[in-house]
């Protein structure tokens, strides 16, 4: 690449607009969430009628000892856990079954699923609140269970939005590992049926171990995506479930902020969320640099 | 014989499959057309004998749903238009420049991608309420003040993947047109930017997308202000505590969902393409 005077003045003229809106609107922000969860934060506070109290990590350890907010961790790592292993299984078996069919089988499953991707979270939700409404729904009437609600129970309310989850993220797991599988070259399958190789062998021998970078890259982004969910959660447990037994972190963060007037509370959530999910970002990347991507 | 029928099976349940995880859609678009009295009856039925647009018309009229549905088109819009714009001018710089703190940068862009946006409802909420002083218009309660935000989320992954696509673009093409007598913004916007359209259509995508689904900062920022609010939330609109009017729900689901499902259909060659060339450079 030729160096030439002035360059550098240049890309910083092409680089400020994306700058400027990235610091002002990303990074500022960010800044101010670790700032506020160190105060406290209230109704008072905003509308100026009390002073600003700096609570140091006082928030952190308000939380800590609240038996809520683990329990709110707890069903969020476990609704994430069922999300992900569940849009996994459903992927990758799909993802197999694309490549024993023919092309008219294949693309009526992608289309299929390319509907499900590309429905809007908010649309989604409401539709299966829908399908699953306790006098009206269809699922009720197949099952011959009309009246039963499906959002009442909180276990059962949980099942409900992950089978959402699982139906709208599964066609990204599928295409992906699809593509994966069908990039294999045919030589090295020829090998192993020469080596004569049975089904299963082929498999688990060859097939997984090539695709393991790639399970890797689903399987870590599944996990940032399930850990956050909002929207799936809020519209169909009605905002976090009765007494909020639905709520997940980021959920309970904005309960506690915009419902609770609890500012400071609130931002220190989204602090921990956060972290928790930088960690996660952590292996992503180091997994992404052992698959061979280069920065 | 065995592998012909082997394969039949295979296909029959790839065909029932696939119709399960359609079913969802079938459903919203079928309750749409439905009459009123086949929606709310405890014996619904998987087909209507008396398709109806009055669903829509009641979406549409009764609760100003076209404004909403404006309005979300306005923001999405405005998205998409802003981050091209801005993207490609910092793609470029990123890939035809060598500067100091270049990979500093790009870091900083795969990390700010991995933040969680909705822990950021609340210092964006209150950093919103400032605008509002200053310039109304990018404030709480305002259209604007959605812009901002997503225009701000869709950037970072906007940038990554349109910098594969401008570093496909050969340096000799630039110093041809360079000895041509091209000046170098004549070069960005005349030969750079056709060149890039590929890459330009899916970031594109991506961010309207982006915008159009969003739910919960439209949620948080626009409070008072009804005439303002978009689609996700004006569906909300429907839903009463005795008697949702499911009709129109779904009515206004598929007047959501259609522009989506038509940009991912048109695209989804591009789309894949887009997101190879991200993977590889």
């Amino acid at each position: 690449m030729p160096t030439r005077r002035g360059d550098g003045r240049i890309a910083f003229a092409y680089l400020t607009p994306a700058l400027l809106v990235l610091v002002g609107l990303m990074g500022y922000p960010i800044y101010q969430l670790v700032l506020i969860s160190l105060f406290d934060y209230g109704q008072e506070q905003v509308s100026g009628g009390a002073p600003l109290t700096f609570l140091g990590l006082g928030n952190y350890t308000t939380l800590l000892a609240n038996a809520r907010f683990w329990a709110v961790l707890g069903q969020t790592v476990g609704f994430a856990a069922v999300c992900v292993v569940g849009t996994l299984l459903v992927g990758t078996a799909l993802a197999v079954l694309a490549t024993r069919v023919r092309t008219w089988a294949r693309m009526t499953l992608f289309l299929a699923a390319l509907g499900a991707w590309a429905t809007p979270a908010v649309a989604g939700s409401t539709i299966w609140l829908f399908l699953f409404d306790a006098n009206f729904g269809f699922v009720n009437e197949v099952l011959g269970t009309t009246g039963f609600s499906w959002t009442y129970d909180k276990w059962v309310a949980f099942g409900l939005v992950a089978a959402q989850v699982i139906w709208c993220s599964f066609p990204f797991v599928m295409v992906t590992l699809y593509a994966g599988i069908k990039a294999i070259p045919g030589e090295v399958l020829e090998a192993a049926a020469l080596d004569g190789a049975s089904t299963t062998r082929t498999a688990t021998s060859v097939i997984l171990p090539l695709l393991r970078p790639l399970l890797i890259v689903v399987t870590i982004q599944s996990i940032i995506w399930d850990f956050k969910v909002f929207t799936q959660i809020y519209v169909m447990t009605n905002g976090g479930g009765i007494a909020g037994r639905n709520l997940v972190l980021n959920v309970y963060a904005y309960q506690q902020a915009f419902a609770a007037s609890e500012y400071g509370l609130g931002a220190s959530i989204g602090v921990v969320t956060t972290v928790l999910l930088l960690i996660v970002t952590a292996a992503y990347l180091r997994a992404l640099r052992r698959s061979g991507e280069a920065l | 014989m065995n592998r012909r029928v082997s394969r039949g099976i295979a296909e029959g349940v790839t065909v029932v499959i696939a119709a399960v995880v359609a079913f969802p859609l079938y459903w919203m678009v079928l309750t749409a057309l439905k009459p009123d009295a086949e929606v709310i009856s405890t014996d619904p039925r998987p087909w209507t004998l008396a398709p109806t647009l009055d669903s829509f018309v009641r979406a549409l009229t009764v609760q100003s749903f076209g404004r909403y549905l404006l309005n979300s088109i306005v923001v999405a819009v405005a998205v998409v238009l802003l981050s091209l714009l801005i993207s490609f001018l910092a793609a470029t710089a990123l890939t035809r420049f060598r500067f100091r703190s270049r990979t500093t940068l790009l870091i900083m862009l795969l990390v700010v991608q991995m933040v969680p946006v909705e822990a950021l409802t609340i210092p964006l909420f209150f950093l919103m309420q400032s605008v509002r002083d200053v310039a109304p218009v990018f404030g709480l309660n305002h259209l604007g003040s959605l812009v901002l935000v997503h225009l701000a989320f869709s950037l970072p992954f906007a940038i990554w993947m349109l910098r594969g696509f401008v570093a496909a673009v050969p340096v000799e093409l630039e110093e041809a047109a360079t000895l041509d007598g091209a000046s170098r913004s004549r070069f960005l916007w005349s030969v750079l930017f056709p060149l890039v359209a590929p890459g330009l259509v899916a970031t594109s995508v991506l961010s309207f997308i982006h915008a159009w689904n969003d739910f919960l900062f439209a949620k948080t920022f626009i409070i008072s202000a009804a005439e303002n609010q978009t689609l996700p939330l004006a569906l909300q609109v429907f839903v009463k505590p005795d008697q949702n009017d499911w009709g129109a729900i779904m009515a206004g689901s598929t007047l959501m969902t259609i522009p989506v499902l038509v940009f991912f259909i048109l695209v989804q060659r591009r789309l894949v393409a887009g997101l190879a060339g991200a993977v590889k450079s």
